[in-house]
């Protein structure tokens, strides 16, 4: 080390003005950083901390609770509530995989075949947006309304004899069964697909396609072999952004579905507003977050994206 | 897909043309490139020659006329079904596949399930061995550049098609590059089309080299006929430099032509005129800058009998290491360019000398008069 400060005075003469800015020039990354952190730390990791210590406590509304460090809620919430776990996790899944096979053609034809259409497509796809949630997905309680026109053409077709044979329908009816929630999910989360995924085929170049068809594979082979494997990040991430909020979701279930399609959404917003459980609330909540963690892990793991960044 | 390319492998475009609307890119094309040769395309951009090459890959697809490979005419098969491989202007390597993958792509997609020896020979030919694993953008320009060869040429294509395939490297790795393409055709012997902007590119490496211009072949031939023999004054400015005199024809004496430009004579052989030259009729004459020499105005009754050659004023002149560039300003031509080797330099050659160019006539070549001599000259580079 001491020789290594001895070495530069030749050299330090001549450039003694660089100093100042560099100093400042070293802090400021944390100076960017500070309003983001701040945000994260009031709005993310203090409800986090109170969450955990709520999960934690005992006691009844009447005598307030306390932190005795009673575990036990978690695995009371788990055991209670498991077949809500189960279809959050069923429904959620099955909606994303519906959302890819229904966004991804539409996030090809927007970034290989839309030409002068591209923008307004585009805007279609988040058009959506511009309404709540809430009314858009009410909208869909008329849509599946009881002898409203949806179902009676499924049931002219008889696709209703089929889905309710395998349980996603009951008789007669759409609304409040398990279609109609993974419908809503579906409807919901499309655009968080469509996205990423029209982001990550847009950026494919043109002439890899035409470099496939040179060496003889067939067009689809070249979307097996090329254009799939490329815009696996947008299928990474149009899946995550689309699982991870359909997995926690609770207005598809409510307005959607009834008292046998409820989600673990559906539990911890009872437990929390109405029961006034708030230590199972709590308790379910963190069971959810690491269950989602755990899954979303695996997942990235084996679809080995990190190659293709 | 055959693997072997047997006699009668020439890539033949009768009537081929292309149209986008109103605007047309190739017009009607006769084109025959032989088996086995290294032929270029050549031409400013926009000149129809990428074109020409998609329409014989089968990505682009001819208004009119008929692509032949060999006897098999190919021209309604996509490019999956023809027997061709392209070499693109940007690579275009899979980006997801590592460089084995990408050379052994083409392979697998034909069935192949033993492709290592193969892969490992073709990689050792462009002297990428060591490269396999890695992915395209871990490469260099010149290396990738390499394994878009080596990717095209282990599928044994009866023709391989290049699209520019130098342009992104630099001045250096390009000349050692032509030298490595041209060393891997020699040693596969499989068609070459080569496209190119490069006028000196395209003289290094083919045998035959079609100069085209806006949509049309401009001339067609090997590189020193079209240097030293050009038969438009497009080819003449694209390929080098051409000093044009506009000249009336007086007489004809045996194979020459005698013209009169200003107030003396010029020879040109009949063979190496291209132009109609009847008795009065206006030729341009056209000479390079290099077999020009140059006499001062005082030693002009050194120069040999039998020399074309005309007076003029130095007006300009720049040294540039193994040569010196001279403009010269004579009556006939105001912008005359004269390359004089420096060998043995004359110190009187200044700007403001008089001086005397003479050539040997057989260096001359005449053009039709009624075009731009200027025409070619901006698209050169």
């Amino acid at each position: 080390m001491s020789t290594l400060t001895e070495a530069p005075p030749p050299l330090a003469p001549e450039a003694p003005e660089p100093k100042p800015p560099k100093r400042r020039g070293r802090f400021m990354p944390y100076w960017l950083l500070l309003p983001g952190i701040l945000w994260l730390l009031v709005f993310f990791a203090l409800p986090m901390i109170y969450q955990a210590s709520t999960s934690v406590q005992t006691g009844s509304l009447e005598e307030g609770y306390k932190v005795t460090w009673h575990f036990a809620t978690y695995w009371d919430a788990l055991s209670a509530y498991w077949p809500q776990f189960v279809r959050s996790v069923l429904y959620a899944g099955t909606a994303t995989i519906l959302c890819l096979l229904l966004g991804y053609p539409l996030a090809y034809l927007i970034a290989f075949r839309a030409g002068r259409w591209r923008n307004l497509i585009m805007i279609l796809v988040i058009a959506p947006f511009f309404t709540s949630f809430l009314i858009r997905t009410l909208a869909w309680k008329t849509i599946l309304a009881d002898g409203g026109p949806v179902v009676g053409a499924l049931n002219t077709l008889h696709v209703l004899d089929v889905t309710s044979w395998l349980g996603w329908t009951a008789g007669d009816r759409v609304l409040a069964t398990p279609l109609a929630v993974v419908c809503g999910l579906t409807y919901n989360f499309l655009p968080f697909m469509i996205l990423p995924l029209y982001t990550s085929l847009e950026r494919i170049d043109g002439r890899l396609h035409e470099a496939a068809g040179d060496l003889y594979a067939r067009p689809s082979t070249t979307f097996r072999k090329v254009t799939f494997p490329l815009s696996m990040p947008g299928v990474v991430s149009g899946t995550l952004l689309t699982f991870i909020p359909a997995a926690g979701d609770y207005v598809n279930a409510d307005l959607l579905g009834s008292t046998d399609t409820r989600m673990v959404g559906n539990v911890i917003q009872t437990q929390f507003l109405r029961v006034l459980d708030y230590p199972t609330a709590a308790a379910l909540s963190f069971i959810l977050m690491a269950a989602i963690l755990l899954m979303v892990t695996l997942y990235i793991r084996r679809s080995g994206t990190e190659d293709l960044v | 897909m055959t693997n072997k390319t047997g006699p009668g492998g020439d890539v033949r475009l009768t009537g081929i043309a292309k149209t986008y609307g109103a605007f047309t890119a190739v017009h009607p094309l006769d084109l025959t490139v032989p088996q086995g040769s290294f032929f270029a395309l050549l031409g400013a951009s926009g000149c129809g020659k990428t074109t020409t090459l998609r329409m014989i890959a089968g990505l682009e697809e001819p208004s009119a006329g008929t692509v032949f490979l060999g006897d098999q005419d190919v021209t309604a098969l996509p490019p999956y079904k023809r027997p061709v491989n392209t070499v693109f202007q940007s690579y275009a390597l899979f980006p997801h596949l590592d460089i084995f993958e990408n050379v052994a792509f083409g392979l697998r997609r034909r069935g192949l399930k033993s492709v290592k020896k193969q892969v490992e020979e073709m990689l050792e030919l462009v002297q990428l061995g060591e490269q396999a694993r890695k992915k395209p953008h871990q490469l260099s320009g010149g290396q990738q550049q390499r394994v878009a060869v080596a990717r095209a040429l282990i599928n044994h294509p009866k023709v391989l098609l290049l699209d520019e395939p130098l342009g992104a490297l630099d001045l250096k790795l390009r000349r050692q590059m032509q030298l490595e393409l041209k060393r891997i055709q020699t040693e596969v012997g499989i068609t070459f089309v080569h496209v190119t902007h490069d006028q000196e590119e395209a003289m290094t490496m083919a045998d035959t080299v079609a100069v085209m211009n806006a949509g049309r072949v401009e001339q067609l031939g090997a590189p020193t006929d079209l240097y030293e023999n050009p038969r438009t004054t497009f080819v003449a400015n694209f390929l080098g430099t051409s000093n044009f005199i506009e000249a009336e024809v007086d007489a004809k004496t045996g194979e020459d032509i005698v013209l009169k430009a200003g107030g003396g004579k010029l020879v040109l052989p009949e063979a190496r005129c291209s132009a109609p030259a009847g008795t009065g009729g206006k030729v341009l004459v056209g000479v390079r800058p290099e077999k020009i020499s140059l006499t001062h105005a005082d030693d002009a009754g050194e120069i040999p009998e039998g020399r074309n050659r005309i007076t003029g004023r130095i007006a300009d002149s720049s040294f540039i290491g193994v040569s010196t560039q001279y403009v010269v300003d004579s009556p006939v031509c105001p912008d005359f360019e004269v390359y004089a080797q420096n060998i043995d330099r004359d110190p009187r050659l200044v700007p403001g000398a008089e001086v005397v160019l003479h050539w040997n006539p057989a260096h001359t070549f005449g053009l039709d008069a009624a075009q731009d001599a200027d025409a070619g000259v901006e698209e050169a580079v």
